[in-house]
Parts: structure tokens; sequence; C-alpha cells
């Protein structure tokens, strides 16, 4: 158990920056996610941390000690790879103490952690077998298991559950939580999913292209997206994004979207005539029942369905904007609507997102700025 | 033949044969005797004795003439088929020969003697195998000997082949450093590179070092092949880097890593190594035939050669020693044949 | 966890290449089991190296014992044979070595006509190259065509194929010397084959009194021993041809002759290349089977340059070593000229 600090780590291979700069604090015990697209660096931040890839610049300490320039066996840390690297010649037995012959641990210690860890990964019956006779699953589990043994001051994944079938990923993203909620070692756990960052995380780290663009509790990034960036990539379906031209600024302003002006706050920072961007999540989109009275002054927006998704609990509509922008809404239960009907919006105002033109957010309230 | 039916039968019923397929499997019928049949009569010559060799034209198998204990006789005596002057054929044994004409006797009733002139009788011969041919050399000259040298120097080189190879291979196909380039090149460069070229400097190199008529001359030199680096790299290559992850996580060693990951994993190429070590060793001749002039250092190579032309005359033994040289590469190959045809089938080399 | 999938799951695929080869196992187990215990010594030692210079120059330390055998047993050979090249006089050791420039060379290249050997100073050399140039020719050609028939009729559907592969690959296990004695009892005159010659009607012949029989025999011996490798060779490129060629050619009704000059021989081209420079090499190099089957005769029949080389260093009267270095520094530019196209040659099977 451990805490875990980077400063200004940075990483490039010959000229090509990868990794710009990145700071972060990880809490003893906390299971902190690192979520971003393919080629984002949230691997090799991984790997940097794990001493499997020396850093260009920066530092690396852990438990506050420096420990940038020790190889990866010295760092006390184990990793669960995404391959699950299991020794293909080794039995789970072997595999899982081979670390713990490396520490030259006495046979009966081995013996009884390597136990200890099976039974807790009911992989009790499979000691003696080798990794080829295991299925995806349990593989998975002896790759946690050899992590395990060890007592590590830090566990990290690396996209661990990317080869389980759905529905295996779901239920071990289950028991990864129950995991760490036994153990209550610190985690880092790197994927490309948001779902696994948003079920599993205490605090999630979004990156792209080599730097931080948020750090914060699953529904912080939900709640409070720091750029459109987050804002896109947390949730699912995601974030609709529609341009606007701020009318009055103030708690009641106004704003045309679409051609249309809604009354919405708009912040102070802002100043009449800016564009900006609107953040809505579909969930906070909700259809006008067509037919009530005097429907073109309450809806906010007027959409065209291009393709309506029946879930069965819920209905996703895709639809786009008069101006041509694509809007995804989200309604709970089954509503027949078919491609090419016209349906009206309200925007749930509590929910909106102001994105300035750099692709900030802009702050509702001071209250806001301060969270 | 049962044996060509066997052999010509359809796997898939109903497919016309094609005049493609008599052929093929002609050729095939005269390559079984082509390839094997010289090893076939090696072997059955071996077992001839002397006499049955010097034979024109030979006989297939291993003949000897009959001998036959005669009562009152010390020695056994050769038994022949004799043409009694009065016509009568009978199995009579020689007591004593003056020149054209044999003093013959009834092998049941001694006491009954011919004689017979030497053109009138044929020896009695039946299938016999002179394994003297294998048993006296064992005592007359020192072939216990060269056979230990060869299988130390097999044994040792191949040992020694395999732990400097494949440590070059891990370093050359699992890390990145400066020099890998020119490393790599120069285990290239050097891979058709025979002993041949620079035979002269290896012997004043072997020279130097006092290794000369040592066992030492024929195992060093050879040991560092460029064949074996290459081969062994290419399939290192292969591994997944994340195992050589996973174990540095596991607080391994570089040499932990190396012998008990990669080494474990690297096991068929290994193999494959190992044979062709085993054969290029077993049977090395030109270097061991420099630098080996002392008899007892002699290996089983250099050895057949000596006898070859100490025993120009003595068929018999040459050919002997010459089954006993290639018995132990024959059993290696009878046991791991599909294994040796797939490693070379993929490499291309040997 | 959930013990749900417990199973083992068909999916069950390799993870990694170990086990891959059954026949491994039987080599592998006690040569492992043997191989590790001294390794397993090396544990300590070898970490408290790394300790020391640290991971990242831990290659070097796995390098270290194949380049210092490399260095004394390649490199620094290849430097003395140079410097011996240039040097003169029967002794072995360099320093007591007159220089002697080009001299050596001048020596083996001092010839009336280069396409007579008669007319040079040094005549066993250029007979040596005359007969290696001679014997290479033919021995590539029939190789090439045995193995390529070969390959061809074994990768045809016929039955116990591993059988038949087994029976053409066998002599290439045998030693050299073994392959010569065997074909010297066979062709000796009282041998199998001149048997076999009586009995139909014939005149026994003198194999190797005979230079032009002695030539053939060594040429088809060199055959029969080698031809076994290059016919996996080959035959490894066959299988590799893509099966939904040929049933696409079988769809179309192409007939057997145009398949096999359409399809095959274009497709297993790169392998051939490999064949014949490979058959190239091992040709210009031949020495031990010739040597032992004909002892280089009658006179200087079946002389091949290593045969000269050798016997110029190690078993003249005077050991000359200079020319001997001379002539394999000649023989070496040759097999390095062939190398780099077996590497072209190869490189061009892989992609």
């Amino acid at each position: 158990m451990a805490d875990l600090k980077l400063v200004g780590i940075t990483k490039s291979y010959g000229g090509l920056a990868v990794i710009h700069g990145i700071d972060l604090a990880v809490r003893d015990g906390e299971f902190v996610v690192f979520v971003g697209p393919s080629g984002c660096g949230k691997s090799t931040l991984l790997r940097i941390i794990a001493g499997l890839e020396e850093v260009t610049g920066g530092d690396i300490l852990i438990d506050g000690v420096s420990v940038t320039r020790l190889p990866a066996s010295d760092r006390g840390l184990a990793m669960v790879f995404q391959s699950y690297a299991l020794y293909p010649h080794m039995s789970v037995r072997k595999n899982m103490g081979f670390a713990l012959e490396n520490m030259r641990l006495p046979v009966a210690e081995i013996a009884s952690r390597v136990e200890r860890a099976a039974s807790m990964l009911q992989l009790t019956p499979y000691l003696e077998r080798k990794p080829k006779a295991l299925s995806g699953g349990q593989r998975q589990r002896v790759a946690i298991g050899r992590a395990i043994v060890r007592d590590p001051k830090i566990f990290l994944f690396d996209e661990p559950l990317s080869n389980l079938d759905a529905e295996l990923r779901v239920a071990t993203r289950k028991e990864l939580a129950a995991l760490h909620a036994e153990i209550g070692s610190t985690m880092i756990y790197v994927t490309h999913d948001q779902v696994e960052a948003m079920t599993l995380a205490d605090r999630i780290v979004v990156l792209r292209a080599g730097r931080i663009e948020q750090t914060g509790t699953p529904l912080d990034l939900y709640n409070r997206p720091a750029n459109l960036f987050v804002a896109g990539f947390i949730g699912s379906p995601r974030m609709n994004t529609l341009p606007a031209t701020v009318v009055t600024a103030g708690p009641d302003g106004g704003m045309m979207l679409a051609g249309r002006e809604i009354a919405a706050a708009v912040p102070d920072t802002l100043k009449p005539g800016d564009a900006v961007t609107l953040g809505i999540r579909p969930e906070h989109l909700a259809t006008v029942i067509p037919g009530d009275a005097g429907r073109s002054q309450a809806s906010d927006l007027t959409v065209t369905v291009d393709l309506a998704e029946q879930l069965g609990s819920e209905t996703y509509l895709y639809a786009q904007t008069a101006d041509g922008n694509p809007v995804t809404i989200r309604q709970a239960g089954q509503i027949t609507i078919t491609r090419g009907n016209r349906i009206d919006l309200l925007i749930q105002r509590d929910a909106l997102h102001v994105f300035n033109s750099a692709g900030l957010r802009v702050a509702q309230s001071a209250t806001e700025t301060l969270g | 033949m049962k044996i060509a039916a066997f052999l010509t039968r359809r796997r898939v019923a109903g497919r016309r044969i094609h005049w493609t397929d008599i052929v093929a499997y002609g050729y095939l019928a005269v390559g079984v005797v082509v390839m094997f049949g010289p090893v076939l009569w090696l072997v059955l010559s071996s077992f001839k004795t002397p006499a049955g060799l010097l034979e024109f034209p030979p006989s297939l198998l291993p003949m000897a003439q009959v001998e036959v204990t005669v009562p009152g006789q010390p020695q056994p005596l050769p038994l022949f088929r004799t043409t009694l002057p009065d016509g009568q054929v009978r199995d009579l044994v020689q007591l004593r020969r003056v020149g054209i004409v044999a003093q013959m006797a009834d092998p049941k009733d001694p006491t009954q003697t011919f004689r017979v002139p030497i053109d009138k009788r044929e020896p009695v011969r039946a299938f016999a195998m002179a394994t003297g041919n294998y048993t006296e050399p064992l005592a007359r000259f020192d072939f216990l000997r060269f056979l230990w040298n060869s299988i130390f120097v097999t044994v040792v080189a191949t040992a020694i082949t395999l732990l400097i190879n494949s440590m070059a291979a891990y370093a050359l196909s699992i890390y990145e450093f400066p020099g890998k380039g020119f490393a790599i090149l120069t285990v290239i460069g050097t891979l058709m590179i025979p002993i041949t070229i620079i035979l002269v400097p290896v012997y004043l190199v072997v020279t130097e070092l006092r290794l000369v008529n040592s066992l030492w001359a024929v195992i060093l030199p050879g040991a560092a092949t460029p064949t074996g680096v290459f081969l062994l790299r290419q399939y290192m290559l292969t591994l997944p880097r994340d195992l050589i992850e996973a174990a540095r996580m596991d607080k391994a060693s570089e040499w932990q890593i190396y012998w008990r990951i990669v080494m474990p994993l690297t096991m068929p190429a290994l193999a494959v190594l190992a044979i062709f070590s085993v054969m290029w060793r077993w049977n090395e001749f030109l270097w061991p035939l420099a630098v080996l002039t002392k008899t007892e250092s002699y290996t089983l190579q250099i050895g057949l050669n000596a006898f070859q032309g100490e025993l120009q005359t003595q068929w018999h033994y040459l050919l002997a020693m010459t089954v006993m040289t290639l018995l132990p590469i024959a059993l290696v190959f009878v046991f791991l044949q599909r294994f040796i045809a797939t490693g070379i089938g993929n490499t291309g080399m040997k | 966890m959930s013990g749900r999938r417990d199973g083992v799951s068909t999916d069950a695929a390799q993870n990694g290449p170990a086990g891959t080869v059954p026949a491994a196992a039987i080599v592998a187990r006690p040569l492992g089991a043997l191989i590790a215990l001294p390794l397993r010594l090396l544990d300590a030692p070898m970490r408290a190296l790394q300790r020391t210079i640290g991971e990242r120059r831990m290659p070097y330390v796995f390098l270290a014992p194949n380049a210092a055998f490399f260095g004394v047993f390649v490199f620094l050979p290849i430097a003395i044979n140079l410097w011996f090249s240039v040097t003169g006089g029967p002794a072995l050791f360099l320093s007591e070595r007159p220089y002697v420039g080009a001299g050596q060379y001048g020596y083996l290249f001092e010839c009336g006509s280069f396409l007579d050997p008669n007319s040079c100073r040094e005549d066993h050399f250029w007979r040596g190259v005359a007969n290696t140039a001679k014997f290479t020719l033919f021995q590539v050609v029939a190789m090439v065509a045995f193995s390529l028939i070969t390959a061809v009729v074994l990768n045809m559907k016929i039955r116990a194929r591993g059988f038949f592969r087994a029976v053409y690959f066998f002599p290439v296990l045998l030693s050299p010397v073994v392959v010569a004695l065997i074909w010297k009892w066979i062709l000796q005159r009282d041998g199998l084959l001149n048997a076999a010659i009586t009995s139909l009607g014939g005149q026994k012949i003198l194999f190797f009194v005979d230079p032009g029989w002695a030539m053939f025999w060594a040429v088809l011996v060199s055959v029969w021993a080698h031809m076994g490798f290059y016919t996996l060779i080959l035959l490894a490129g066959l299988q590799a041809i893509p099966a939904d060629l040929y049933e696409a050619a079988e769809m179309d009704a192409t007939p057997r002759w145009r398949v096999f000059r359409r399809i095959t021989l274009p497709m297993l081209w790169p392998n051939m290349v490999v064949v014949i420079v490979l058959a190239l090499i091992k040709g210009v190099q031949t020495f031990d089977e010739v040597f032992v089957l004909t002892g280089g005769g009658p006179g200087t029949a079946t002389l091949m340059v290593v045969q000269y080389i050798y016997e110029t260093a190690f078993s003249n009267q005077v050991q000359n070593f200079g020319l001997a270095a001379a002539a394999s520094c000649v023989l070496g530019v040759v097999l390095f000229g062939l190398t780099l196209a077996q590497l072209a040659a190869s490189r061009r099977r892989a992609t």
C-alpha cells in the first residue's frame, strides 16, 4: 500500500514527445483510472510508473521516495497485462509463485500465499494446470492472482478486460471492484472504455495526446466536464454539442440555438454575440408530446429523426437539427417514432453545459467554480 | 504385389488415376532403392567374411562356408558339395588339399575318404554373420577411444553452442542497445564463411593456445555458430514482449528472464539447433583432420579415414567401422526424423 | 470471483509458442534438466552483476561469450589470413614471416592462359578451380533437377508421404566420410555396380581410374547425399502455395502441366533461388566427400580448391601457409559474393 506522485513526467521517442509533463498525486488505497482514446499515452504513462519505460524528464515518487531511476523489478509494483502475459510453460501455481521465488521467500510462505490468493480467486482446482488449459476468464484471474500474491505497493492494470467477451467483462468488472474493496490497495487502471472508468474509479484521469484533460470523480467528470473533449468522452451515448450564440448574459439570459432563441442562464463572463458550444446529454432532452397546444413556443429545438433504436427499457433517437447538427435523444420507455418524423425537444436547463470558443467549460456560477 | 496395391489405393474414392500418379510411384520406388540401397548394402556387406567380400559377383546376403566338426579332427572342417567320379553328389568335408586335388571325407563317417579334383566341388554355404568384423577392430584398434572422443566432442560442443548462442540470441532479440545493429550484421555476414576459408589462421590460433591434438581444438572454434544465433533469434523475436516485462515486474533478474522464461519457450528452436549441432559435430571432418594428428585424439570420422588408408585391403573391418559410425546418427534420425525435417524445411539450413 | 466459466473453454488458444512441437519434449526435458543446474548456480552472481552495471548493460554480458568466441576464432583468423597471404616462408608464426606483398597472389595468378591450368605456375590451384567449377556446375544442375522432381512428387497426394520423405532425407545426416566409403565400396572394381553391369553382359568399369567417371560419381554421390536437404526447402515452398490457387485451376479444368508451369514454378521461384545459391555455396566448399571417395584422383581429375588449400597448408612436404592463405582469400571473396546473393534471395523469399 502506498501513495504515488508524478511530477512533470515527460517522455519522447527520438524527437517525438508523447507525454507532455504529467503531474498527478494518487492517494494510498485509491483506485485511479487512466482513460482516453488510443494513442493518448495512457499505457505509456502506466509503463513509466511500472518502470518498463524510461522517463525523459520528471520524477516518480512512491511513498515520497523517488523511484525514477529504479528498474521495474525494484519498484515493488505489480502489473496485470492486457495479454495476461502468463508464462506458458509454467503451471498456475508456478506462475503465481514466480515473483515470490525471485523475492527468495521460503517455500512454505510461497505455497501459503499462492493458495490464499487462489482460493480468493476460486482458482484452487486449477493450480497445477498450464495457462493453455484455462479459459479466458480463468487466465485473467491468474494474472490478477500473480499480482495479489506479491502484496505490491501499487497494482497496475493495463486494459485487463479487453480480451474478455462482453458478459464476462461486466462480471469481472464487479469482481475487480469487490477486490479493491477487500484488499484496499492503491490501484491504477488503464482503459479506453469510459464505462469501465466510470464504474471502477474512485478518480478518473482523462488523457489526450499526452496531457491530462481533467481529473476527478466519475460524477464530477460526468456532471462538470472541463472541456468539450471530456464532455464527449465521458458518457454514453456521447453528449450532444450544438453551436449557439449568446444573446444576453446573466441568470435570465438567452442564446440563439438553431435559429431559435432560448432562455437560459448564461454565465456573466460571456458577452452578447459570443459564439459558444452547448453541451446537452441525451437524457437531458425531453420530447414534447405532439399535439400539445402552443408547442412551438414551449419547445427549445426541433429536429428530424434519422433513426430510432429500441432497447426496450429505453429508446435512442438519432436526429438532426434544421442546420444539420446531429442530436441524440435518450427517452425512457418505448416510443414509436419513424425516420423523417419531426419532433420538438425541451432542454433540461440545469443540465446545460456551456463551452466557450476554445472548448473550455464556462462556469455557471461561483459555487461551481470552486467545486 | 501387396505393397504396390496398398500404395496405389486411392485415399479419395472415385478420383481417376492420372498417369502422373503412376510415374510418381515409380519414381518413389526407384528412390527407395537408390537412397536406401547403398546403406543397406553397406550393412549387409559389413557382416561378410573377408572371403565373402572378395567374391565376384557378390552375394546379396552375408554367406559363409558351412564348417562341420568331425570326430577325430581337432578343427571344424569346411563342407563341400562334391561330385564324385561316379557322378554321385554328396556333401563332404575337406580333410586336406594337395595342389588341385583335395582329400575329402564323409562327415558322418570320417573313415570313408575320397580324392576329388577341386573343380568338382562347391562350397556349401549358409547365411552367417561375420560379427568378428565388429568385435575384432574393437580389440585391435582404439575404436572405443575414437568413439569416446566423438561423443565428448559432440556433447560438449553442442552444450557450449546452445548456451552461448542462446545467450547472444537473447541479447539480440529482447534488448535494444547501442551496437546491436553491428552485432546482427556480423552474425549474418559470417553465416556462410566456412572454417575452410580460415583453416590456416585458426590453426595458428589453436597452436598459440596450445590446443593442437586436444579435443578442445575441435570443440572451441566452431562453438559460436552464426547459424545458431540467427535461428534462435528469429524464434525469440516471436515471443510476446509482455512475458519479458511481466517477468521484470515479477522481480526476475535479466539472467533469470533468460533461463527461466525465454529458454524454456525457445525449446523447439533449441532442439532444432541441438540436432544440427550434433549432426555437424559428429560428422565434422576437415578441421579435426587438420588439428588432430595423434591417433589417441582422433574422432570417429578421422579414425575411419585413417582406417581407410591403412586397411585398404581390409574392407571387412572398414565396412563394419563405417556402420558403427553411422549408427548413432541413424538412431537420432529414426526418432527425430519428422522433427528434423520440419526444422530444416522451415529454417532452410543444415 | 465468479465460477461460471470454470470449464476449460474451447477457446483455450496457444498462449505462446511453447508446446507446439511435441517432439521437442523428447529432447527438451532431459536437456533442460541438465542445463538448468549450472544456470541456476549463476543466478546469484548474475544478479550481483546486474546490480553493479545496471539492467541496460546486461545485453553486453549476454553477448560477450559468443562475441569472444567469434573474435578469437573468426575475426582474428580472418585478419591473420590476410596477413598470411602477404607473407612468405614456411614459418607458422607471424613474427617469423617475411613480408612479400602481393607475391603469393602473383604466384597463384601467374598463368600463360587462364583457360589452361597447365600454363600456370601453380597448376594444381587452377586445376582445382577448374574442377570445382565443373563439379559445382554439374552438381547444381543435377541437384536442382532431382530435388525439384522429388519435392513435386512428395507434394502430390501420395500415400506414406512421411516415409518417402524420410527415405530421401536420410543420407543428409550421414557424414561425408561414411557417404564416400559407402559409394567407394559399391563402385570399386569388384563392387555391386560392376556386378550388375557384368550380369547384364557389360564389361567391368574402373570408375576411379577414368577421369570422366570419377568426376561423374563425385557429382552424383554429392547429389545423393544432399538432395534431401534441398528437397525439404522446395517442399516447404510447395506447401506454402495456397491450396485455393490449385482449386481455382481445377475449376477451370487447367491441365496439370500448365498448372505446374503457370502456378507452381512461379510461386516456387524464391525457394528455387535459395536452393540454387545454397547449392552453389556448398559446391564451391566441397572437399571431404570427394577427398575420401577419389582422393582427388585419378591424377588431379577431382582435385578441388579446398583440397588444394588443405594440402598446401598441411600435407605437402613444404607447408606453404602463405600460398594456402592467399588461395583461401580468393575463395573467401567468391563465397562472400555468393552469401550476398543468398541473403538477397532469402529477403525476396521473406517478402
